[in-house]
């Protein structure tokens, strides 16, 4: 086992549950032992920076500071969000470029008695350390349950490739390491044209026009491959591509419908682990059907159920029946 | 034609009549090495943006009205709104210009200058203000404010959405419970706040 300290993020606590307990369910059997930051705050996503630069890196680098000084042996944080990755990575790379706006950061870290020294931390994404730390030989060590005969479509989106400060991840435009993981779990992997391009991020918030166009985009395309599910590496990618399907169905009149699931819960199923404990059924765009094609049962999401009457509501006749007798009548 | 021949003219060529200090402002307020002041107006921003046929400038003319220090006209853009932070024109301008943290910067300033007109402001507004309260963000409770206060038509389409994050992928509608480190990350902020102004 190796240890390595962990960044979750906010999303894996609330809307992105299922990535949580599907990284959790792979990091074991690979041999990664995942340390959480104690007591770790938000990374301000893409909206800190928009405000105020300065108290936006002093929030991410509070994270840093807090690593730094838990780091026992291990100098690799793994964030699995690819905006906490890009913020944590981005917070090191231009403390380390500019010591002038470093010792900045470092003063207002100073007013709650931390430091951190940029440069000392290797910030990374669960899938770069998967690929390039662990390896495919020992994934593939690990699949007892190939993904034999499902098609899908590799994303990345936006902030795992780009701009990926001191080339620690690959290329930023046609990276191909999900593709290779996939196919080491025995997936039929698409070539899938748009697999770095845009989710619409916050767009959905303000600008859902906007939104709606990139999420169709991606979703066109995976459909037109034939892919059966968009396999993803990011809470907000897959939140847009799922959650908003039905919006974006709704504003094109289109019937879209597929599945979007996290890497870590195909690979979870790879190594032969229940689908319950993978975060399946939590999706908005059920994976049941998809999943089923290769002999795997996930649980149907919850549909919400229809709110039951009070009985004690307004007065109502009775509900007439044929013949004009009424339904108290004949269960009396 | 004069404008367009100053706007092109490298930094070096003495032309006398340039008033540079708003570029040098932005230079100076984005972090790291940002290359604002070398762009070649190439237009690879513009058309890598996947945003472009939202905003009122493309990246390339904000970068050109910059060098040409129209101030006003570049704050009360929407350009710097409409970024979606994808980094497509960041890694594909030739000249290694930081543009995405640019577009920060110019947020920040036009936020400053109360010149911002966009939804877009007041959700990052919203999000950071629950951040300073936890330490962590809340989605379902900015989601609900955000669109109560700017999208209410369309609050009837949502409510499936907002029920199936609920029953679907178990989020909790209560805020989250605040980090322990709150005081001191309080007198972070604080400070990077004094030091920002400074």
């Amino acid at each position: 086992m190796s240890d390595y300290i962990f960044y979750p993020g906010c999303s894996m606590e609330s809307s992105a549950k299922a990535y949580y307990a599907s990284v959790m369910a792979v990091c074991k059997p690979l041999g990664i032992e995942l340390k959480e930051i104690e007591d770790w705050n938000c990374c301000g996503a893409t909206e800190y920076l928009s405000l105020d630069v300065t108290p936006a890196y002093a929030l991410i680098a509070r994270n840093l500071a807090l690593a730094e000084k838990q780091a026992n042996g291990s100098k690799t944080v793994i964030a699995p969000c690819s905006a906490c990755y890009l913020n944590l990575a981005k917070a090191d790379h231009y403390m380390h470029e500019d010591p002038a706006f470093g010792a900045k950061i470092n003063e207002a870290l100073a007013a709650g008695g931390l430091h951190y020294d940029a440069g000392t931390l290797a910030i990374r994404h669960l899938l770069d350390v998967v690929i390039n730390e662990i390896g495919l030989d020992k994934v593939k060590e690990k699949v007892t349950k190939p993904l034999k005969g499902l098609r899908v479509a590799p994303y990345l989106g936006c902030m795992l490739p780009r701009p990926d400060y001191n080339t620690r991840y690959s290329d930023s435009e046609h990276p191909d390491e999900l593709d290779q993981l996939l196919a080491a779990l025995g997936a039929e992997v698409i070539d899938f044209p748009l697999k770095t391009h845009c989710c619409g991020g916050h767009m959905t918030q303000i600008g859902p026009d906007t939104a709606f166009e990139l999420i169709r985009r991606l979703i066109a395309s995976a459909d037109q491959y034939k892919a059966d599910v968009i396999v993803t590496v990011c809470p907000m990618c897959q939140m847009n591509l799922d959650a908003f399907q039905g919006q974006m169905n709704s504003y094109f009149k289109t019937n879209y419908k597929i599945p979007v699931l996290f890497f870590t819960q195909l690979m979870g199923i790879a190594f032969g682990e229940k689908p319950e404990k993978l975060g399946f059924g939590s999706e908005f765009v059920s994976a049941r059907q998809a999943m089923s094609r290769i002999g795997v049962e996930t649980p149907e999401p919850v549909e919400q159920a229809p709110r039951a009457r009070k009985a004690e509501g307004l007065p109502m006749p009775p509900p007439l029946k044929k013949g004009g007798s009424t339904s108290t009548e004949e269960e009396a | 034609m004069t404008e367009a021949v100053s706007v092109l003219a490298h930094p070096s060529t003495p032309t006398g009549a340039e008033d540079l200090s708003l570029l040098h402002e932005v230079a100076l307020r984005t972090p790291g090495e940002s290359h604002v002041e070398m762009c070649i107006q190439c237009g690879t921003c513009g058309g890598s943006c996947p945003s472009a046929a939202a905003m009122d400038h493309t990246p390339r003319a904000i970068f050109a009205m910059l060098r040409a220090g129209m101030r006003d006209e570049v704050l009360k853009s929407n350009t710097p709104w409409m970024c979606v932070s994808c980094y497509f024109c960041t890694v594909r301008c030739p000249q290694d210009i930081h543009i995405t943290d640019v577009m920060y910067t110019l947020k920040n300033m036009s936020l400053q200058a109360k010149q911002y007109d966009t939804t877009a402001a007041d959700f990052s507004k919203t999000f950071i203000a629950m951040v300073e309260d936890y330490g962590r963000s809340f989605e379902i409770g900015l989601a609900g404010i955000h669109n109560l206060k700017h999208f209410a038509t369309r609050l009837p389409n949502m409510a499936p959405m907002a029920i199936g994050m609920l029953t679907k992928k178990g989020m909790s509608p209560l805020p989250p419970k605040p980090i322990k480190g709150m005081d001191q990350l309080k007198k972070i902020l604080k400070r990077a706040k004094e030091l920002e102004a400074a």
